[in-house]
């Protein structure tokens, strides 16, 4: 083990600056190195701005996540969140495209209520959260499947799925932006501003040593609660933006919920709270997301991609957990 | 660091080693594969040719009802399985997880109405994809006195010692879809199969496309019988073809990982001449990738469900449909009342498997159809359409 | 061994007992008013065949997460067994007894990494096991185009068919396994001190626990377990099948299995009596299900809510406990 201790010096000296998000910064480094030797030209900006933009509903997903992480919990349910949404929302909407907004209400609201639902079980109920939101994600794949007779029914509109698909056109400079950057860029802003806030270090606290958070007079239960609604908002975004990148199908959330949590212990997050930022776990979910383009540009055979990717998740996150025991 | 790849290393390393050595079992797959890779361990040469020879072949039968219809028929007698009605038909299904199946169970559904005078029971177990809970689902009929028993197995290979049993049980059994490894059933009834799939979509494309071009192969899943076949028999014809096969990617049938893939694809490439894929699922994505791209969207195969007809005549695409028909959910009633009548059957019973082609499409395309409908459903004649499929 | 006094809690009548009474009393009511009869051989039988399966694997995953860990990587294990398994024999009785030894092996070997992972690497459990996981996804899906090699007849006629009456051998051979487990965790040091580590780690630790050794261990056995059950399935389905795993949930499954049964998902609480209940209770579930003909997908919403209501049951108890 030795020999393991000594490898990740540079990181090591990284790590006397800034603290988490600079290991997924080098990670995220040499993939971009990586893929500017195979594709310089995925680095111009409209290519780049694309692929930021495709990549917004996995970023936000984490960014969700992160805060039921930091705050000691876990969400399983969003994966199945996403999908149900992508479902409802097509249903409702039935390519009527005057629904659009009425039902952006509803799905944002409807996040918000299953979070509050997992957050009120989990932390009222004292039901463990890898328990409720695996129940709840059991429960949402079988009712939006029940309820839609299993294949999904009706249409989104074109205006519903601008939002993941188009771009504003003609920007100087730039190109062309996609919509669901610019989403992107102020729900990540709100989200680096309420990690600022009181309730930022409120929930960090929380997850970091629940009881002495009570004891200094924190209401654990309700921090731990907003955490989970924002979870719940944080995926209902990710399924507009899915919706309209992708269009209406079961498949459109599956694998996320693992997604996400990967994405986040990758940036720097350590599971069972308290430690980690939320700039770390968006941008574990980029470096997620560019491996994937990694494979694609260097055609690494389809089969094989779990594999790849498994043994750079392990890697990744057993050089962060050295540092820390190093500490 | 090192100690970690070590350890990972090692361990495949042990796995590995148990590994068969590869068994070529074709003897076309010996051509300079370009990009195709190897052949599967599935494929098997006779069955090829012979759903290729299928292809062309005239069904017996009434015409406007292909569900009845049969290619080269061989009959068998079954006037020991005759009975007086009415009939407990009883159904063990490998489950309802894709809208084929949905679709095709609705169809099976409208049918037994439709023959309800003569069947006084309709059974229905589903395994939800689980081998084991079949296998346990089938046991478990084999208690409740059926007259006849369907299956469509879950997997080929591993549903094989559970029919048996069924058979030995005495009771008629039919075999639809998937089939098994074994000729205890009665019949056993599907089209022409996943190889004559595989090969009209990709002969398609390297025709239409440019000599030489590249192609996109997009599969949805490693190690799924009936898809392997279609890609076994695509790639023989692309290698015939000469094709430069750029990439063969698993999709997992999700519509996002699809763009990003054929997004990535046509950065790398600049264009790409022509699109594979093994089901329809997600034929909508790959061209709506191209689309947004903004590059014209090259030949390409779907399948028959209508997004992807709709948007095939919406933006008069280069495309063609093969389709794995949802009409034969019907056959299987059909076949079961005829054996417990003692009417010979034809065993195999392999049904038609037309191809929506631009003439034909739109004698196919029902734009009051939802989205995800098989349009080969053969379906319309049949109590409760459109309503019941919506 | 001194200090540490953690036995698993020990409570009357567990409530997934209760539980499953009622359920199977309620069922059997509605499946007998719906014309039906839930108790015959048939259904018996395949209810018993359905929980051996899923058992082995829980029973694995109960001590892993006594221990305060857990493991998502039981289905490919399993997956990966029954191919080791049916490769290896290839049909032939007399590599019987080597292929499941070489199963065995390798199922133990994938233990040995999730267990070093969690311990010498600190790795988060949960990563640690769904990258390995990950690594085995990738090699199953390179290596099988499907179902392979073919298991031994004097198994499958066996493991795979043989019964004592409606009970099948291979629910025996899960009773004989949780057994043993029961055995070990109340009865020997290891099983006292996984419990310690799963309620306390430090304080384990300080009382001499060799946490590390112990937890790798706990790791190694829920993987045999999973391997185990790998066998099993391979003689049920006659060959080796890489997707058998995945596609009967059996990592998510297991872990709720475990969870029904009243064991704590943080560790140090529960035992692996409790599980092969919530194991008997969902097969049930399933069984009556069945024989309703319900549809899948409402199923699957019971399911989820009966998960949650279990563990709210218990956590409710448990502060009654504290309270009093």
């Amino acid at each position: 083990m030795q020999t393991v201790q000594r490898a990740p010096m540079p990181l090591r000296i990284l790590r006397s600056r800034a603290g988490g998000v600079l290991p997924i910064l080098a990670i995220l480094a040499v993939l971009l190195v990586l893929v500017a030797v195979r594709q310089p030209d995925f680095l111009a900006p409209p290519s780049l701005l694309s692929f930021l933009g495709r990549s917004a509903p996995i970023i936000l997903l984490a960014a969700g996540q992160y805060f039921v992480i930091v705050s000691g919990e876990f969400d399983l349910s969003v994966g199945s969140l996403v999908t149900a949404q992508v479902v409802v929302a097509a249903r409702l909407i039935d390519s009527d495209p005057s629904r659009t907004w009425p039902v952006v209400a509803v799905l944002l609201v409807g996040g918000a209520f299953v979070g509050l639902v997992n957050g009120l079980v989990t932390t009222r109920l004292r039901v463990p959260s890898f328990i409720t939101t695996l129940g709840m994600f059991l429960i949402l794949v079988g009712a939006v499947y029940l309820w839609s007779d299993g294949a999904p029914k009706g249409g989104l509109s074109e205006e519903f799925r601008r939002f993941g698909r188009r771009a504003f056109e003609d920007v100087p400079v730039l190109g062309r932006v996609p919509y669901a950057l610019v989403v992107l860029l102020v729900v990540a802003a709100l989200a680096v501003l309420l990690m600022r806030s009181d309730f930022g270090r409120t929930l960090v606290a929380v997850g970091d040593n629940p009881r002495t958070a009570e004891l200094s007079g924190v209401p654990v239960w309700r921090t731990r609660t907003i955490a989970f609604v924002l979870s719940g908002l944080a995926a209902a975004v990710a399924a507009i933006l899915l919706g309209g990148y992708s269009g209406v199908s079961f498949q459109a959330g599956a694998g996320l919920e693992f997604g996400a949590i990967t994405a986040v212990v990758l940036g720097g997050v350590a599971l069972g709270g308290g430690r980690g930022s939320v700039v770390g776990a968006m941008l574990g979910a980029l470096t997620l997301e560019l491996l994937f383009t990694l494979m694609n540009f260097y055609g690494v055979s389809g089969a094989l991609r779990s594999t790849v990717q498994g043994a750079i998740i392990l890697i990744a996150v057993a050089v962060s957990g050295l540092r820390f025991s190093s500490r | 660091m090192a100690a970690l790849a070590a350890v990972t290393l090692l361990s495949l390393v042990g796995c590995a080693t148990d590994e068969p050595a590869a068994t070529p079992s074709g003897t076309a797959s010996e051509a300079a594969g370009a990009g195709t890779g190897e052949q599967s361990k599935f494929f098997v040469q006779a069955d090829y040719d012979n759903e290729l020879a299928l292809l062309a072949a005239a069904p017996t039968g009434p015409a406007d009802k292909p569900w009845e219809q049969a290619l080269n028929p061989t009959m068998v007698d079954t006037a020991k399985f005759k009975k007086p009605g009415p009939y407990k038909i009883c159904f063990s299904n490998a489950g309802l997880n894709n809208p084929w199946r949905q679709v095709g169970f609705k169809t099976m559904q409208a049918e037994v109405e439709a023959q309800k005078s003569r069947i006084k029971e309709f059974v229905h177990v589903d395994a939800e994809g689980k081998d084991q809970k079949q296998i346990a689902d089938i046991n478990d009929l084999l208690g409740k006195g059926c007259s006849a028993l369907i299956v469509s197995p879950n997997t080929t290979a591993t549903l094989t010692p559970a029919v048996e049993a069924a058979c030995s049980a005495g009771l008629p059994v039919v075999v639809f879809d998937r089939g098994v490894n074994t000729k205890c059933p009665v019949t056993f009834i599907n089209p022409i199969g996943g190889y004559g799939f595989g090969h009209v979509g990709a002969e398609f494309v390297s025709q239409k496309m440019k000599p030489g071009g590249k192609v996109l192969a997009l599969r949805i899943l490693p190690g799924v019988d009936v898809l392997e076949t279609r890609w076994s028999a695509a790639k023989v014809a692309f290698d015939k073809a000469k094709v430069d096969v750029v990439g063969v990617e698993f999709t997992d049938g999700d519509p996002a990982k699809t763009k990003k893939i054929v997004n990535d694809y046509l950065q790398r490439y600049g264009t790409i001449d022509g699109v594979w894929m093994d089901a329809g699922a997600v034929a909508v994505a790959a061209v709506e990738a191209f689309q947004d791209a903004g590059k014209p969207v090259p030949p390409i195969n779907g399948e028959d469900q209508l997004d992807f007809l709709k948007i095939w005549k919406d933006k008069n695409l280069t495309a063609i449909a093969p389709t794995y028909p949802t009409y034969q959910w019907r056959t299987p009633i059909i076949a079961a009342l005829r054996i417990l009548d003692g009417q010979q059957v034809a065993s195999p019973w392999k049904l038609p498997q037309p191809t929506v082609t631009r003439e034909n499409l739109d004698s196919y395309l029902d734009p009051n159809m939802p989205p995800l409908h098989y349009a080969m459903c053969g379906c319309t004649d049949l109590p409760g359409y459109p309503q019941r499929w919506k | 061994m001194s200090g540490i006094s953690f036995l698993p809690a020990r409570r009357p009548v567990p409530g997934v007992f209760v539980a499953l009474t009622l359920v199977l009393a309620i069922g059997w009511l509605v499946v007998e008013i719906d014309g039906g009869q839930l108790f015959n051989q048939s259904t018996t039988v395949s209810l018993l065949h359905v929980a051996a399966g899923l058992g082995l694997v829980a029973v694995g995953q109960t001590l892993v997460i006594l221990g305060g860990s857990l493991d998502l990587s039981v289905a490919y294990v399993l997956s990966l067994s029954t191919l080791v398994a049916a490769e290896t024999m290839n049909g032939r009785d007399g590599a019987l007894l080597p292929a499941i030894g070489l199963a065995l092996t390798v199922s133990a070997g994938v233990g040995l990494l999730n267990g070093l992972l969690v311990t010498k690497l600190r790795i988060n459990a949960f990563i640690a096991t769904l990258g390995v996981g990950l690594l085995l996804k990738g090699y199953l899906d390179n290596g099988y185009d499907g179902p392979a090699g073919s298991t031994a007849p004097s198994l499958v006629q066996t493991l795979g068919y043989q019964r004592v009456g409606p009970v099948p051998l291979s629910f025996v051979l899960l009773v004989v396994v949780t057994g043993a487990v029961w055995f070990t965790l109340s009865r020997t040091r290891f099983g006292h001190h996984l419990v310690a580590i799963g309620g306390d780690p430090e304080v384990a630790r300080l009382s001499g626990v060799r946490n590390d050794r112990v937890l790798v261990t706990a790791h190694v056995l829920c993987a045999l377990c999973a391997g185990l059950a790998g066998i099993y399935l391979a003689s049920r389905l006659g060959s080796g099948a890489p997707r058998v795993g995945t596609e009967g949930l059996y990592d998510l499954e297991s872990i709720a299995a475990v969870v029904i049964g009243g064991t704590a998902l943080a560790g140090g609480r529960g035992g692996v009596i409790g599980t092969v209940g919530g194991v008997v209770l969902l097969a049930s579930i399933d069984a009556i299900f069945n024989q309703l003909e319900v549809d899948a997908f409402f199923k699957q919403v019971i399911r989820g809510a009966i998960i949650i209501a279990a563990v709210a049951i218990y956590a409710r108890r448990a502060l009654r406990k504290a309270d009093s």
